[in-house]
């Protein structure tokens, strides 16, 4: 076990192990996505209160549960990379935070989209989306801080710091929106508190989340594998690669 | 300078034991070189006051002068300045420590770091939180705010100040290195600030309508013992970061 | 002995750039050591090592044969560091910065102990002038006063002849010299020539690429 996280903090081994690993996670994404979109899109039956419209959510649940997972595992990597000065985990999470963010403006996106049946408008302060634009702004703050610093370890010290302090904070946000919620609009028409989702509509949703999760990995293995090179573009083994 | 000069100078042995100072000593010389800079600073104290008086003025003018509209938004608005302001002076905090190598002295005290912080932050508080929750009702009149709410508006200022300073505080010192870390210090701090702001808001609003405030008020008193605990750390380790690399 | 700081196949890098690598260093009562180098050469970098502020990528750093980190309160309570900047506030005066210093540093210090070490420094009179009015020679001083005031074996200096005048260079140079010759250590960055040029060892740094 130790040997095994030994050998992940070094580039080159990394850099193969996420070559190795890449392609298998592209696949089972692809598939995923493609069979719950089908499923979730032609099969699932409508919903008896609010018809086709209700589909969206096979997009905003998805994208709503990786926004949170991406900054959890951005802050495990800042940890690991505080702890251990691992800077194998630092890239990790340089490379998760744009995808993050667009996450949560795609959870944002689609939660306004469907807004639009269900409520009647584009944009209503209802506690999951203010949740989310805050989170959108805790990514946006993290991006901002690296771009601020440079790629240097001086500046990603100070972005784990930032996300360590974030994730903290989600919990808290996330429930003082709710207290807030609930103090100036109470009983808000959510679907996801609604009790038994029949099997034939939850199914689909799970199974693409677990591809957006695929997703999410294949992207991050891959980006990875491109931080790597950049970062060790002096060293040897990446010459010698190069050519 | 003469040699008699620095005979005397040197009377004491190299590194002999000499009364000590404990770790309650040195974070109340903290606070009193926090406070003596202040002084010297002169009437700086008040800006955050007169920006929370400006802020406060532009809503009447931008969105109307009806006293019952201005009563509605006015604890809100009261808070949202507030903390506007104390943002507003959170980024020189450690500006000036750390350019004149202040900071590097603290961190090489045989004190934790931590605690040296955690007394600049408590005289940041003293001088920025403090008076802004002693001078918010004043303004509250001046926005048709129930006197029903002043009191509660002074408790939960009080209490969600130090909170700002202590989060603004990590903040700023993950941007003290930065030439301009102003705007990316709001960037930062803003979305941590929003829980404060929601049940300070949420108090002063309860007040007002005649509810209770205490559930709103004990909650921004476990956010400020969750911000003691464990800012003063973030703190600590953001500045060594930002100094050290 | 009061100082036995021992460095051991020292190697920084910074950004994916090696500083030094293999430093051995060596430091006793008695000693005085001046780092050389170019600039950029990782003088203060290893200064910042050295007072245990920075972890090196690879070596040891030992102070009296245990590891510098485990020992980091003993250590801080031998060392007094004067930095490039020398951490006396402008808006304070004289006297002001050097209580704080010494109580930060765990050092009770009496303003009559403070007076004397601000004379000693060629500042009576200046007690209670704002820093901001004085010169940067005259910031400077305040900061070597704490010398004086806050009594350690260890001192480690970056750059301390920096904007001191011609008396006050002779001055601090038998004043570390003394120090040295009392049993204490003396650890700088500097281009000064020592009169007594052969008390001083060097290391030179960024030689070996």
């Amino acid at each position: 076990m130790w040997t095994f996280i030994h050998k992940l903090g070094s580039p080159k081994w990394c850099y193969s192990l996420c070559g190795r690993l890449q392609p298998g996670f592209w696949i089972a994404a692809l598939l995923l996505i493609a069979v719950g979109s089908v499923w979730s899109l032609a099969y699932s039956p409508p919903d008896y209160q609010m018809g086709n419209s209700y589909r969206i959510i096979y997009v905003h649940v998805p994208s709503a549960i990786l926004a949170q997972s991406v900054f959890v595992s951005m802050a495990i990597a800042s940890a690991v990379f505080l702890i251990w000065k691992i800077k194998i985990a630092d890239m990790a999470a340089t490379v998760m935070a744009p995808f993050g963010a667009a996450m949560t403006f795609l959870g944002l996106f689609s939660g306004s989209l469907w807004g639009v049946p269900t409520w009647g408008t584009w944009w209503t302060w209802d506690a999951r989306l203010t949740a989310m634009l805050i989170q959108l702004f805790l990514y946006i703050g993290v991006i901002a801080l690296r771009g601020a610093y440079g790629r240097n370890d001086q500046g990603a010290k100070a972005v784990a710091v930032l996300t360590l302090v974030g994730v903290v904070n989600i919990p808290i946000i996330k429930y003082s929106v709710v207290w807030w919620n609930t103090l100036h609009q109470p009983a808000t028409f959510t679907l996801t508190s609604r009790p038994a989702m029949p099997e034939s509509m939850w199914m689909p949703l799970l199974i693409m989340v677990l591809g957006f999760y695929c997703f999410f990995t294949a992207l991050t293995l891959y980006r990875l594998r491109n931080e790597i090179i950049r970062r060790e573009s002096r060293t040897r083994w990446v010459q010698a690669l190069a050519e | 300078m003469t040699r008699g000069a620095l005979n005397q100078s040197r009377t004491d042995a190299v590194g002999a034991p000499s009364a000590t100072v404990g770790l309650v000593g040195a974070c109340a010389a903290q606070v009193r070189r926090e406070l003596a800079v202040a002084r010297r600073r002169g009437g700086e104290w008040l800006n955050p006051l007169i920006f929370l008086a400006l802020v406060t003025m532009l809503f009447p003018l931008g969105i109307s002068p009806q006293p019952d509209l201005l009563a509605t938004i006015a604890p809100g608005l009261l808070w949202v300045a507030a903390l506007l302001a104390m943002l507003l002076s959170l980024d020189a905090l450690f500006r000036s420590d750390h350019a004149d190598g202040s900071l590097e002295q603290m961190m090489l005290a045989p004190q934790p770091l931590a605690a040296l912080c955690l007394a600049k932050v408590a005289v940041h508080w003293l001088l920025t939180g403090v008076p802004l929750a002693l001078f918010a009702p004043l303004l509250g009149v001046m926005l048709s705010l129930p006197t029903a709410g002043s009191l509660t508006l002074i408790a939960s200022l009080l209490l969600g100040s130090a909170t700002l300073s202590l989060i603004g505080a990590i903040g700023a010192a993950l941007t003290v290195g930065l030439p301009r870390g102003g705007v990316l210090l709001s960037l930062l701090i803003l979305p941590l600030y929003i829980p404060v702001l929601i049940f300070g808001a949420g108090a002063v609003q309860a007040a007002v309508q005649g509810g209770f405030a205490g559930p709103a008020l004990a909650l921004l008193g476990a956010m400020l013992a969750l911000a003691l605990v464990g800012a003063p750390f973030a703190i600590a380790g953001a500045l060594r970061i930002s100094i050290h690399g | 002995m009061r100082v036995a700081l021992d460095a051991r196949d020292l190697a920084c890098e910074r950004d994916d750039r090696w500083l030094f690598e293999a430093l051995e260093l060596q430091v006793r009562d008695g000693d005085m050591l001046r780092i050389e180098g170019a600039n950029g050469s990782g003088k203060t970098t290893l200064l910042k090592i050295l007072t245990g502020q920075l972890s090196p990528q690879a070596g040891k750093l030992e102070w009296h044969g245990e590891p510098l980190r485990r020992v980091k309160d003993t250590f801080l309570r031998s060392l007094l560091f004067i930095g490039h900047a020398p951490g006396v506030a402008a808006a304070l005066n004289g006297q002001q910065n050097l209580a704080w210093s010494a109580a930060v540093a765990g050092v009770e210090a009496p303003s009559r102990a403070i007076d004397q070490a601000l004379a000693g420094v060629g500042l009576a009179g200046f007690e209670d002038v704002p820093a901001a009015q004085l010169s940067a020679g005259q910031q400077r001083r305040i900061a070597l006063a704490r010398l004086a005031l806050i009594p350690r074996p260890l001192w480690i200096l970056d750059e301390p002849f920096t904007a001191i005048d011609k008396d006050g260079v002779g001055w601090l140079e038998q004043r570390l010299v003394d120090h040295a010759d009392r049993g204490g250590a003396v650890i700088m960055t500097t281009h000064h020539t020592f009169q007594a040029n052969d008390r001083v060892n060097s290391v030179l740094l960024g030689a070996a690429g």
